[in-house]
């Protein structure tokens, strides 16, 4: 592989991943909604290229039937290849629930270990756009709280690369969600072909007196909010969770057990959120270091909205991290 | 075609193997669930052998099958070996699936079960995907997806029809219509005579046959299997024959038509086949007492191994959610 970086927004990245993960393996191949060049590629054209050098037998656009791509994608790995199926929105993988949680989540532990799923499912997903309750939805919980699934969130395009060839070498599903407002992020490949580990947090920023921790678009406003902090003194550590199951226990407790507080940002909502999980981890085995109780700012209770004044208020606003800040800080 | 188009002799007696290889097992089932002997859930599918028995003759043992809940009769006739079938409905650690899996989850890939599912309706576009890696291996393997004819009305069965006609995969869609979807009797619940009819909306072939014909049912398997093995896509096969008791082992069937029942039970299709093998000579009463005697054997075998077989180690709740133990 070439060792001259690149420079690269995160669909490019992903791409650029796919691709390369398909020229190693020919066992690899895309299916989902509009992935192929005759349908421009998909959506946002993230599989774009991909069908003209590896041919639509490898990279297939599919009908719009979730259960029919992920039954697909599940069969075939069971069979040896490295399916990656696209469900275009998360929302959409509702109608594709059994397949992915009945399914390719407990087929190794049904099977007593005899078979296995390897596949990835992309999926993009996040408010800010204007599509309201059906097309932004973050739903990562429903699928941490599976057992056998595995949940990749990437904030950069370097990460996206790097998690995407992991996520595609992995034994086990990988579903892998792509925040829609970061997609036009631009970022470098400095070694193609490097991986980055699922399971594994990366500390944004250092701190010693808070940690903020968080995964996909929100790193950038817990960045921004470390930022504004640090003009008053305040030393704020950014942790970026980037897979959100497993969870890196051992890199929240070393960031905490060092600031002893915690807020824990995410797009999702609050009720048995990601957060909820972070925060009981943390209150199980860092109890007694800590020097507030641990905070999480989320999206509002409620469906997304349409409207830009509701879309706006719905989210996790940087203003709202601060406040949270300052509450551990009392 | 007429009398030339059947099985040979050897063919013949095979099918009958794998129907009465059902039969007494399914009857074993149901004796030691009545004496407390195995405590599971046990849809039976007495009545139905002839189906899998036709279709797995026309199989290789490395083709695939995906089945139902309603399937161990399906995995017997693929060929899993009755002692780690056993073992695995007893929740024993020398189980197909170490005791993980139980009577709605039989696995056993080396001969061919990939899946048996306990959710209406998935087994079809699983089927599909394994299906669609021999088309891209090119290595001429062939997935069936059996099914009961309530699948036929859930979205899946839409979505998995309309892939595999359009993506030509080399699957073979064999519905077992056993005239109920749980409780309901099919013709509340489907909107067609034949679930087959509903293959012209796919432009796929579609056959509904005597799945209890065994000469019927081995032809249609066998055509439907070459179409898919030649790369000629798929074919659905409604299989119509009848569920000779309720559900779930238990129920008191009472929803179930009596006078159906007993003329269903009448034409039972085991010893009907058996009849019919030794009045056209394919085989002699001798040979096919010793077949049965020599299945009971290995069954009481099968039994005695599961039973005295031990528990799963407690630390297989943490082995195979991952390929690698995570820490919660």
């Amino acid at each position: 592989m070439s060792s001259e970086a690149k420079k690269v927004n995160t669909i490019e990245a992903i791409n650029l991943a796919i691709d390369d993960a398909m020229a190693a393996d020919s066992n690899v191949i895309v299916l989902g909604e509009d992935v192929a060049d005759a349908q421009e590629g998909g959506v946002i054209g993230v599989t774009k290229g991909l069908s003209t050098k590896y041919g639509t037998a490898r990279v297939r656009s599919t009908p719009i039937a979730e259960q029919a791509i992920l039954g697909a994608a599940i069969g075939a790995a069971l069979a040896g290849m490295r399916p990656i199926a696209e469900i275009m929105l998360m929302n959409f993988t509702t109608v594709g629930m059994d397949m992915i949680v009945n399914h390719a989540a407990k087929l190794r532990f049904m099977s007593g270990g005899q078979t296995h799923v390897p596949m990835v499912v992309r999926t993009m997903t996040g408010a800010g756009f204007a599509t309201g309750g059906q097309h932004s939805d973050f739903l990562e919980s429903w699928f941490v709280h599976t057992a056998g699934m595995k949940v990749v969130i990437p904030s950069t395009p370097e990460d996206a690369y790097g998690l995407m060839l992991s996520a595609i070498d992995d034994e086990d599903p990988v579903l892998f969600i792509e925040p829609l407002p970061l997609y036009w992020n631009p970022g470098t490949i400095t070694e193609r072909g490097k991986r980055i580990p699922l399971g594994k947090a990366k500390v944004c920023m250092e701190g010693s007196d808070v940690t903020l921790i968080s995964y996909g678009r929100q790193v950038f406003d817990c960045l921004a909010v470390a930022g504004k902090l640090a003009a008053e003194g305040i030393k704020a550590e950014v942790l970026d969770l980037r897979t959100v199951s497993p969870l890196d226990n051992e890199a929240i407790f070393k960031s905490v057990g060092k600031t002893g507080r915690a807020v824990v940002v995410h797009e999702a909502m609050k009720n048995c959120g990601v957060g909820a999980e972070v925060s009981s981890r943390i209150n199980e085995n860092l109890f007694g270091k800590l020097k507030a109780p641990v905070q999480r700012v989320t999206s509002a209770f409620c469906p997304v909205p349409f409207s830009k004044a509701l879309e706006d208020a719905f989210i996790p606003s940087q203003a709202s991290i601060e406040a949270a800040v300052r509450v551990t800080l009392k | 075609m007429g009398q030339q188009d059947q099985p040979d002799r050897k063919t013949l007696v095979e099918m009958y193997r794998k129907a009465t290889l059902i039969k007494q097992n399914d009857e074993r089932f149901r004796s030691v669930i009545k004496a407390g002997v195995l405590v599971m859930p046990y849809y039976s599918a007495r009545g139905q052998e002839i189906i899998p028995s036709a279709v797995s003759v026309n199989l290789n043992q490395s083709d695939y099958i995906v089945t139902i809940y309603r399937g161990i009769h399906d995995s017997l006739a693929k060929g899993v070996p009755m002692k780690p079938l056993w073992a695995e409905l007893a929740g024993r650690s020398t189980g197909t699936c170490k005791g993980k899996g139980g009577p709605m989850h039989v696995t056993h890939p080396e001969s061919g079960v990939m899946v048996t599912t306990g959710i209406v309706g998935s087994s079809m576009p699983i089927a599909n995907g394994l299906a669609l890696a021999s088309q891209l291996k090119g290595d001429g393997k062939v997935a069936v997806a059996y099914f009961g004819d309530g699948a036929s009305n859930i979205g899946a069965f839409h979505e998995a029809l309309n892939l595999a006609s359009i993506w030509k995969l080399p699957v073979v869609f064999v519905c077992q219509n056993n005239g109920y979807g749980e409780h309901t009797k099919y013709e509340l619940a489907t909107a067609v005579a034949n679930v087959a009819d509903r293959a012209a909306s796919y432009t796929m072939p579609g056959f509904t046959v005597d799945g209890n014909d065994p000469i019927a049912m081995w032809r249609v398997s066998r055509d439907a299997i070459a179409r898919a093995r030649s790369g000629q896509g798929p074919t659905l096969i409604e299989a119509k024959t009848f569920r000779f008791f309720g559900h779930i082992f238990g129920d008191a069937d009472n929803y179930m038509d009596k006078a159906d029942k007993a003329a269903a039970m009448a034409k039972d299709p085991v010893p009907a086949f058996r009849n019919w093998l030794i009045a056209n000579n394919h085989a002699t009463e001798a040979d096919l007492t010793a077949m049965e005697a020599a299945i009971e054997k290995e069954i009481d075998e099968a039994v005695e191994f599961a039973k005295s077989s031990p528990f799963p180690d407690v630390a297989e709740l943490r082995r195979d959610v991952y390929a690698t133990e995570v820490t919660e």
